[in-house]
């Protein structure tokens, strides 16, 4: 069979090479040629999608090789549901973020070579199943990032990147170091196998841990949670959850728009597909274990990032702290969906509901943020960097598709019905409320705090008297117009048509389902 | 049309405004005849379909014809929705399309001089489309996800002037409260989702109306004696109580009306606030169901399906309960039983909606008093008979409180669109203080309002406020937990007497107080839709009467008012039959408790209107700028009502700086407490790093450089032994001879 994943990988890869290496002063020609990588990568992956079979909850695609004997790092790709919309997204955001990149960028050539390299990093930790091979294009893809956050980003952009790259660092440190832990007591890094020895009915992982390495005289608990720990905190500050995000606004706000569009839209999934991919099926039991103390850092996450949010004056930080606040919907469900139930099928509608809905909102997430971080980029392009909240006023008058458009952007965060926002958080808070109905009840107070900050927004910037120095303020051009629409559109069909997405991920959602019924 | 067809057809009725508010999205503003004929004619057809639906609700008896479907599947599970022709959904469509296409009708008039009429008409279509979305959904989550939609709507409607601040702020406050409301909503859908696992009302014996479900709710108590059913009905009802603008989440409504006036007739009056009150009576079996003192679940799933027979047939029938059997779970009957049997018990959350429903209604009632705005005297009467529906629904069930939801809906659309002529005829003005006199000037809004007037306060006979508000007294009386909600609501409808009288006196009696002729955009004290008719300002000749577009519509509606009546007398209910799939029969005879709380209404009526005559009315020459009568006579507690009980001022020193204070505080835990601790973090590494450095410089390094020091040290001392003089080392060779020779003897 044709390897459409590796080559999913290596098309970009490939393309990013080529780009660094041509020097070339003709205009937008390092623009178009990246746009021609991502397009055949964006085929790639509809191929993928069109092939899938969405009957089994295997994993597809696969291929498998040796790679390191020595260590059992084998060449394992593969994607099942989970993987799949991870791999649309990323040929769908990289793209978007190509087109609303500033046509006059200064060094094409860098910047537009450095994106490929991204959504290499990203297509290739999104297929592969073997730690290692992760593990590898995980830390790739925070190089083009830190790169590009480095040399395009806004006035503090040193900083940012450095705390952006230490801080993730930091996490993924721990989360290498307890896999060579998981290592030597197991013998094995394919993801497969963990995740059976995780389940394992003799104790699970924390029996191997016990029996094999026995540190320091750490009780069986004990070790298992220092491990369990390494790997949290790893997938913790990506992501984030609530208390690591600190990283992120200034990250997300001094990072150039079209890099913060990739941040937000992708690469915080990566976050989320690791706890999917690797937290949770290897160590569900550590997970129960720490159950409520993680779902209160969820709640905290959802509630306390809205309400960060509602008192900032930098659109950008605004936005930065939405997402912390959507993507701990994301961990309360994934949370909520660890509890300890009967084995009843009441309780595993519930689960799949939870998990189905953080795989949406995973998807939704990223085409709404990285939509919003887009608009909020046009309106820099057009006063010069401004992006106070009380920068505009009246916008609406001059600019009413830019508005409209951005609107329908703002009310599908909000999450109304209609729009794709509103399935993931739906189905989230209808298996959370009943797992652990205090942490959804306590979360739901984020969906109020959200519509506050967001028709704030949209209450300076575009309501009001026309402020002066706006009057010409350009509406945007019919290129701009073609490239927001898509993204439009999607929210309304995924809004309208939510089962064109649930199809795909269902057996992989109730795969999970029941490797967490012990 | 066969009533399987129409069935079939059920979901154009609101995908035909949908369809024409996208369309009318994408036109260019110039095509304003395209976009208006558009938008009437979609909801005008929806109009007809909702007459055929109507009439095959009337055939089918009150038995529900649904349609579901699939809308998504997670793991295993699929997730439907679907849409539903009963009685309930035949009356809403009939009312909302019918009052809809008068609205719109009369909008092409009013808004004939806004540059954004064809956006306007966009926005009243979608509108329509989610207002009868919520109307036939079958299922909590579609009608939810409509309700939103309305919500957005009502937004977008309520802030088209935007470039105004007080309508921005007005359409924010509006969505924001009702979001309030509608968390609970939310909370309570997914609560009935999980534990009845379907969110259809009906799906053939499964849905969360039916008898299993019911008994499931009503047999599953949580800690205390508070059923399952009635923390669902309490939280669906806080996304009632802030659609419908219930204290304490009445605010929003007063300041929605700085949207135009056909807005705030179609959306803040006469359907969507209705929203609220047409979801409790949707989920009314939800509400009303008490749990079983002492049964288990298997008895109540008995006693229920004995009593589901009549009540799947329509929402709110009376139950027979079964001589002799003990009333293990009891629906509340659709009206009290007079005399004779046992009082039947009320629901926990019944009681509640009624309580709220009677202390808003009186509350509102009291604002509206003191206030000047002709449009927000009206908000606030909105506001108080939404009270007056909820304790309806509450005392008598779905019939009664319906019947007040429909014909309020007429009499106040024409009140609201009559307020919009008069504010066009007056060129922008809203304060009553400055208008009167116009009886002559504009005979057809005058009469029609009137007649609007008179149903609000509840003239007896010839109009329909007054049988639907007579229903609700009655049953007020009769309801077993308390009077008080009677004598409040009774109150209510005096203070409605009174402050309607006022309005009337105000601004069709006496002489014209307005200055004609000056510029009235500065006169309109910030809440005039100024900008809505340029052309107004061309003729400030004076008053004039508005044009047919729009005064034909209020005549329509007039008609309507005075005729709706007669379906709701006591002696000929049809109505109520129909609403609960029974025959209607014409009752001669009417009971005296009928009777009399007839005619205490009809007294209260009177004082009402004797009161309001004698403070304003007596001839008395009103003045724009002097203390209202009633002030002159107490001014403390005018002041109380015309600021509104300090509500808003009480919110805005409380929660909304709490929230405030709340973001600043998560704010500061960010960039002080956590970028603290990283930054504490950093600069631990960075001490680390400084010890290491000067352990190295001043530890290792200098006992190394010592250590060589010594080294070389010892080495100079040796390397001077090293003279190369060879007498110096015979010398030293017999010395050491000497020594050993010394040492051997020694020895």
């Amino acid at each position: 069979m044709f390897p459409y994943l590796t080559f999913l990988t290596l098309v970009p890869l490939v393309g990013g090479i080529v780009l660094l290496g041509l020097e070339s002063s003709r205009p937008g020609l390092h623009r178009r040629l990246a746009l021609g990588f991502q397009a055949l990568a964006f085929l790639l992956a509809a191929g993928v999608v069109k092939r899938f079979d969405t009957h089994t909850p295997e994993m597809q695609f696969v291929e498998l090789g040796s790679w390191i004997p020595s260590i059992h790092a084998d060449y394992h790709l593969g994607v099942d549901g989970l993987g799949l919309i991870m791999v649309i997204l990323s040929a769908l955001i990289l793209p978007f973020a190509t087109l609303v990149s500033s046509p006059a960028v200064s060094n094409p050539r860098l910047y537009y070579g450095l994106l490929l390299l991204l959504q290499s990093g990203l297509f290739g930790a999104f297929t592969s199943l073997n730690f290692v091979h992760w593990f590898l294009f995980w830390e790739l893809s925070l190089i083009p990032a830190y790169f590009l956050i480095k040399l395009w980003g806004g006035p503090r952009r040193g900083e940012a990147a450095r705390m952006f790259f230490v801080y993730t660092m930091v996490g993924s440190v721990a989360l290498l170091l307890s896999f060579l832990g998981t290592y030597v007591a197991t013998g094995t890094f394919d993801f497969a196998q963990l995740a059976d020895k995780g389940r394992g009915l003799d104790g699970g992982l924390a029996a191997i841990y016990n029996i094999k390495l026995q540190w320091y005289s750490l009780s069986t608990r004990g070790l298992a949670l220092v491990l369990f720990g390494g790997v949290f905190l790893g997938f913790a500050v990506k992501v984030p959850i609530w208390p690591f995000q600190t990283w992120l606004p200034l990250a997300y706000s001094e990072a150039p728009t079209p890099v913060t569009m990739v941040l937000t839209g992708v690469m915080s999934k990566l976050g989320l597909y690791g706890v999917l991919r690797i937290l949770l099926p290897i160590f569900p039991e550590q997970l129960r274990w720490m159950q409520t103390p993680l779902l209160w850092l969820a709640v905290a996450s959802v509630v306390l990032g809205a309400l960060a949010a509602l008192a900032q004056w930098d659109i950008k930080r605004m936005l930065a702290y939405l997402s912390v606040s959507h993507l701990g919907y994301c961990w309360l469900g994934i949370l909520a969906a660890v509890q300890v139930t009967p084995g009843d099928a009441r309780w595993g509608v519930e689960k799949s509901a939870a998990l189905s809905g953080v795989l949406v909102q995973m998807l939704n997430h990223g085409i709404i943020a990285a939509t919003l971080f887009g608009m909020v980029g046009w309106l820099e392009q057009r006063t010069g960097g401004r992006r106070g909240v009380e920068d505009f006023g009246g916008l609406r008058k001059v600019a009413p598709v830019f508005c409209g458009l951005m609107g329908i952007a703002l009310f599908a965060s909000i999450g109304l019905p209609g729009l794709s926002g509103f399935v993931g958080e739906f189905l989230i808070f209808k298996g959370a409320s009943a797992l652990s109905t205090w942490a959804a009840a306590l979360s739901s107070a984020g969906l109020l705090v959200t519509a506050v900050f967001l028709l704030t927004l949209a209450q300076k910037v575009w309501h009001g008297p026309l402020a002066e120095s706006r009057a010409g303020f350009p509406d945007l051009t019919l290129w701009e117009r073609a490239v927001a629409a898509p993204a439009v559109g999607l929210m309304f069909l995924l809004g309208i048509c939510p089962q064109l997405v649930m199809k795909l991920i269902n057996p992989a959602v109730s795969g999970l389902v029941e490797r967490l019924n012990l | 049309m066969s009533t399987s067809t129409i069935l079939n057809l059920l979901w154009l009725i609101p995908v035909l405004p949908l369809g024409a508010a996208g369309l009318i999205a994408l036109m260019p503003r110039r095509c304003r005849t395209a976009a208006a004929a558009l938008a009437i004619g979609a909801l005008a057809a929806g109009f007809l379909l909702s007459c055929a639906a109507l009439s095959a609700a009337i055939e089918a008896h009150g038995e529900p014809l649904v349609h579901n479907f699939t809308w998504l599947e997670f793991g295993s599970t699929a997730l439907q929705l679907g849409w539903v022709l009963n009685p309930l959904t035949a009356v809403m469509l009939v009312m909302v399309t019918f009052v809809g296409s008068l609205i719109f009708i009369y909008s092409v008039g009013y808004m004939a001089g806004d540059a954004n009429f064809t956006r306007f008409f966009c926005f009243l279509s979608l509108f329509a489309a989610a207002m009868l979305g919520v109307v036939i959904a079958n299922s909590l989550l579609l009608l939810f996800g409509c309700w939103e939609l309305v919500g957005l709507a009502s937004y977008l409607l309520i802030g088209f002037w935007y470039h105004k601040p007080s309508a921005a702020a007005a359409a924010k406050k509006a969505f924001i409260t009702t979001r309030i409301g509608d968390v609970g909503f939310f909370l309570g859908m997914l609560w009935l989702y999980s534990e009845t696992g379907t969110l259809l009302f009906h799906d053939h014996g499964a849905g969360c109306l039916e008898a299993s479900s019911l008994a499931r709710l009503a047999g599953t108590t949580l800690g205390g004696a508070m059923g399952i059913s009635t923390g669902i009905s309490l939280l669906l009802f806080c996304g009632a109580a802030g659609k419908s603008g219930q204290v304490p989440l009445h605010v929003w409504l007063p300041d929605a009306m700085e949207g135009p006036t056909p807005v705030s007739a179609l959306i803040h009056a006469a359907t969507m606030v209705a929203a609220g009150v047409f979801m409790i009576a949707r989920v009314y079996p939800v509400v009303a169901v008490v749990p079983p003192p002492s049964a288990t679940a298997a008895e109540v799933r008995q006693v229920l399906h004995a009593a589901m027979e009549s009540v799947d047939k329509g929402m709110g029938a009376p139950v027979a309960t079964p001589e002799g059997h003990a009333p293990a779970a009891v629906m509340k009957p659709a009206e009290p039983a007079p005399g004779g049997h046992a009082a039947p018990e009320t629901s926990t959350a019944l009681q509640v909606i009624g309580w709220v429903g009677a202390i808003t209604a009186l509350f509102a009632a009291l604002i509206a008093v003191a206030q000047t705005d002709i449009k927000r005297i009206l908000a606030y009467s909105t506001v108080s008979q939404l009270g007056y529906m909820f304790l309806g629904l509450a005392t008598g069930g779905v019939a009664v409180g319906m019947f007040h939801l429909i014909t309020h809906a007429f009499f106040k659309a024409l009140l609201f669109l009559g307020a919009g002529s008069v504010i066009h005829g007056c060129h922008e003005e809203q304060d009553i203080r400055r208008m009167g006199g116009l009886r002559n000037l504009m005979p057809v809004t005058f009469w029609t309002y009137a007649i609007g007037m008179m149903a609000l306060s509840g003239v007896p006979f010839l109009f329909s406020g007054f049988w639907s508000k007579d229903e609700i007294l009655h049953s007020a009386l009769l309801w077993h937990p308390s009077k008080w909600p009677f004598l409040l609501a009774g109150l209510a409808a005096l203070t409605t007497a009174f402050y309607m009288t006022r309005q009337m006196i105000y601004v069709f009696l006496g002489t014209h107080r307005g200055e004609a002729g000056v510029s009235h955009a500065a006169a309109s004290q910030g809440h005039g839709e100024a900008h809505a008719h340029a052309h107004a300002h061309g003729h400030a000749s004076g008053v004039h009467e508005s044009p047919p577009v729009m005064t034909l519509p209020l005549v329509a509606l007039a008609a309507g008012t005075v005729l709706l009546g007669v379906i709701g007398t006591p002696a000929w209910p049809w109505f109520h039959a129909f609403l609960s799939g029974h025959p209607a029969v014409f009752v001669p005879s009417i009971d005296v408790v009928v009777l009399l709380v007839m005619l205490l209404s009809i007294g209260i009526v009177a004082a009402g209107f004797g009161l309001g005559w004698r403070f304003y009315g007596r001839g008395r020459e009103l003045a724009a700028e002097g203390p209202d009568p009633l002030e002159s006579v107490r001014p403390d507690t005018f002041a109380v009502l015309r600021g509104r009980f300090f509500i808003d001022e009480l919110y805005e020193m409380s929660f909304i700086r709490w929230h405030r204070e709340c973001g600043r505080f998560s704010d500061w835990l960010d960039r002080q407490l956590w970028a603290g601790m990283v930054r504490s973090i950093t600069l631990a590494v960075l001490g680390l790093a400084w010890v290491g450095r000067l352990l190295d410089e001043f530890g290792v390094n200098s006992g190394f450089d010592r250590g060589c020091e010594s080294v070389r040290g010892s080495s100079r001392g040796l390397s001077r032994l090293q003279t190369g003089q060879i007498q110096h080392y015979l010398r030293a060779l017999a010395a050491g001879i000497a020594l050993l020779a010394f040492y051997l003897i020694w020895k």
